[in-house]
């Protein structure tokens, strides 16, 4: 009985990682196939974009795709245009974010339960429910069809200032203490003592509002009807669906453009991304 | 500025009863600086979303086409919705997609955390981490593009894949359930890994001696898994699901950009109907009933959850 347990179980031990460690590399594969093979057939000429099966190096590595959606949409300003909305809502999100973060953290003032309260619902409230009435609201102050209507809404973060309100509550409450007792008033202890111990959470409320927004397709689909304040996402999927199936590997061209950005941002904030995500699990 | 407002020199602390400090909330310049601290975030979160919440509640209760003055419409626009077909069709669809990618979501990303999870090479955990959550950066519209292309009939890498180990081409966009399964699978693909980091904290929260204890019980592999583990990822288990519900109700690139809604009605979401009535019909009204719909069902889901949670959620 227990030679017959054993030896299936020794088995299992000795093969178990090998196969274990083999499955999680074929899901890598799968999990990556998709990017590489729009890398691999971006190089390639249109001609041979539908070669089956899938080479991963081309054959005749070649620009020409490059080149064809330089031609024919304007990536400079789509690139331009994604990069100013995005950047502008991240350092928006980490200002505001960490101000009122450490407002509720460690400023005393009427009402602070039922307004953290509020900012706490709103984190369960999607965009998608409530976009007719914010179009209008944007629609009123004529923002509608501009890059600032993206930009000013976005500001407020229910989920950064959560994140950021925890940050400070982790910091030591004695600095402050020590700082008011040599005279400090609150701004000096916000602005000398704490603030710049705040720099890691800041960078993750930045590194998800950059990834966030960056990618973000359903506000400018519907807020941007011009052409000139399209982000990278509009335009790419427009081009797609101007070109047809014909012109594959300049559709994939642009999609190698956009993603740079973002591959860049998870090579070196990958651990703030990482926290980000896990801490709150607010991603889309 | 601020600091006029308190006193320049404070008592030295005395020695051991340590006086009890002067309520900040008496504080003017305290109070003036939360203020303006939290000017920005309140004032945004009122108009950005406390008031698009009230009005999608008042706008669904009015016939409005932005152009003509709105006229008030009761309860028509939701009456109205319960006898349109598309709206019926979306809010299944959406339903149907819920319950089959969060499913298959949380399935594949607890086997893959469970996996790496075991022992191997610190570098190569490293690898596998990454890996899975790579897609969660990329952008869903774009990914979408090029699935476009891989999920093609004729010319697709996918069917091609298939195709090695002898199944016959799956007319992955142009079929009613291709297409669901096709939205299914990329949204699942881009998305699995947020719940994979989630059970990879998880799981490093739970104690090694666990582990020990039941391994000396004689508790292996999907035994040891099942009635060890799976209690003790509980409560990231429900975390998990309840994001990846809420997540799923809203789906829209996916469905918008692979199929367009289609073939027929059949992937067209509730977000997607919302988008159609209000921007590219006018009828505003109408779109603000489906939206508190889709909110009252995303309530309703979640509120649900937390309730089923108390019987098999075990906190340690």
């Amino acid at each position: 009985m227990s030679q017959a347990t054993l030896s299936p179980s020794r088995l299992r031990y000795s093969l178990g990682p090998w196969a274990r460690i083999s499955a999680l590399a074929v899901c890598a594969l799968l999990t990556l196939g998709p990017v590489i093979w729009t890398v691999s057939t971006s190089l390639r000429t249109p001609a041979e974009s539908f070669e089956l099966p899938p080479r991963i190096i081309p054959t005749n590595p070649t620009a020409e795709a490059y080149r064809g959606v330089f031609d024919q949409i304007d990536v400079w300003l789509l690139a331009l245009n994604s990069t100013l909305v995005t950047a502008l809502i991240a350092v928006g999100q980490m200002i505001t974010a960490g101000l009122a973060g450490y407002a509720f953290a460690r400023l005393e003032f009427r009402f602070k339960k039922p307004l953290f309260a509020l900012v706490l619902a709103t984190m369960m409230v999607p965009l998608q429910v409530t976009i007719v009435p914010v179009f209008l609201v944007l629609k009123s102050m004529s923002l509608t069809d501009t890059l600032l209507g993206l930009i000013i809404p976005a500001f407020p973060t229910a989920f950064g200032t959560f994140l950021m309100r925890q940050y400070f509550l982790g910091m030591p409450k004695d600095l402050g203490e020590a700082a008011m007792l040599d005279g400090a008033g609150p701004w000096r202890i916000f602005r000398s003592v704490y603030a710049p111990l705040a720099a890691p959470g800041l960078a993750i409320v930045g590194v998800l509002a950059f990834n966030y927004h960056w990618n973000e397709f359903f506000r400018p689909l519907i807020l941007e009807t011009s052409g000139q304040n399209y982000t990278l996402p509009l335009g790419l999927v427009s081009l797609q669906g101007n070109l047809g199936t014909g012109s594959i590997s300049v559709v994939l061209a642009g999609v190698v453009l956009s993603m740079i950005p973002a591959v860049a941002v998870f090579v070196v904030g990958q651990r703030p991304l990482r926290e980000g995500i896990t801490s709150a699990g607010v991603n889309r | 500025m601020t600091n006029t407002q308190i006193p320049a020199v404070r008592p030295r602390p005395a020695p051991s009863p340590v006086p009890a400090p002067r309520p900040a909330t008496r504080d003017r310049g305290t109070r003036l600086l939360a203020a303006l601290f939290l000017a920005p975030t309140v004032v945004g979160i009122v108009v950005f979303t406390v008031v698009p919440i009230v009005g999608s509640v008042v706008l669904s209760l009015f016939h409005w086409n932005v152009i003509d003055s709105p006229r008030f419409a009761g309860a028509a626009n939701y009456r109205e919705l319960v006898g349109d077909s598309t709206v019926l069709v979306s809010f299944r669809n959406t339903l149907v997609f819920m319950v089959l990618a969060v499913a298959l979501q949380l399935l594949v990303a607890l086997v893959l955390a469970l996996a790496v999870n075991g022992r191997m090479p610190v570098w190569l955990r490293s690898v596998f981490r990454s890996a899975f959550f790579f897609p969660l950066v990329l952008s869903a519209a774009s990914i979408s593009v090029v699935m476009k292309y891989l999920f093609n009939q004729d010319f697709g890498v996918v069917n091609w894949l298939i195709g090695l180990v002898g199944i016959a081409p799956v007319p992955w966009l142009t079929s009613e359930n291709g297409a669901m399964a096709t939205v299914i699978l990329v949204y699942v693909w881009q998305q699995f890994g947020f719940s994979f980091l989630l059970f990879v904290g998880g799981l490093n929260n739970v104690p090694k001696e666990v582990h020990e204890a039941a391994a000396l019980d004689g508790a292996t592999g999907l035994r040891k898994h099942l009635h060890i583990t799976l209690p003790l990822l509980s409560p990231t288990l429900l975390v998990a699901s309840v994001v990846g519900i809420i997540n799923a109700l809203q789906v829209f690139e996916q469905p918008y950009v692979l199929t367009d809604g289609g073939p027929g009605d059949s992937t067209r979401t509730v977000v997607m109907v919302i988008y159609e009535t209000a921007f590219e019909q006018l009828r505003f009204g109408t779109a603000s009933a489906v939206g508190v719909l889709l909110f009252v069902l995303i309530m309703a889901v979640t509120a649900l959850q937390f309730r089923l949670s108390r019987r098999f959620v075990h906190y340690q």
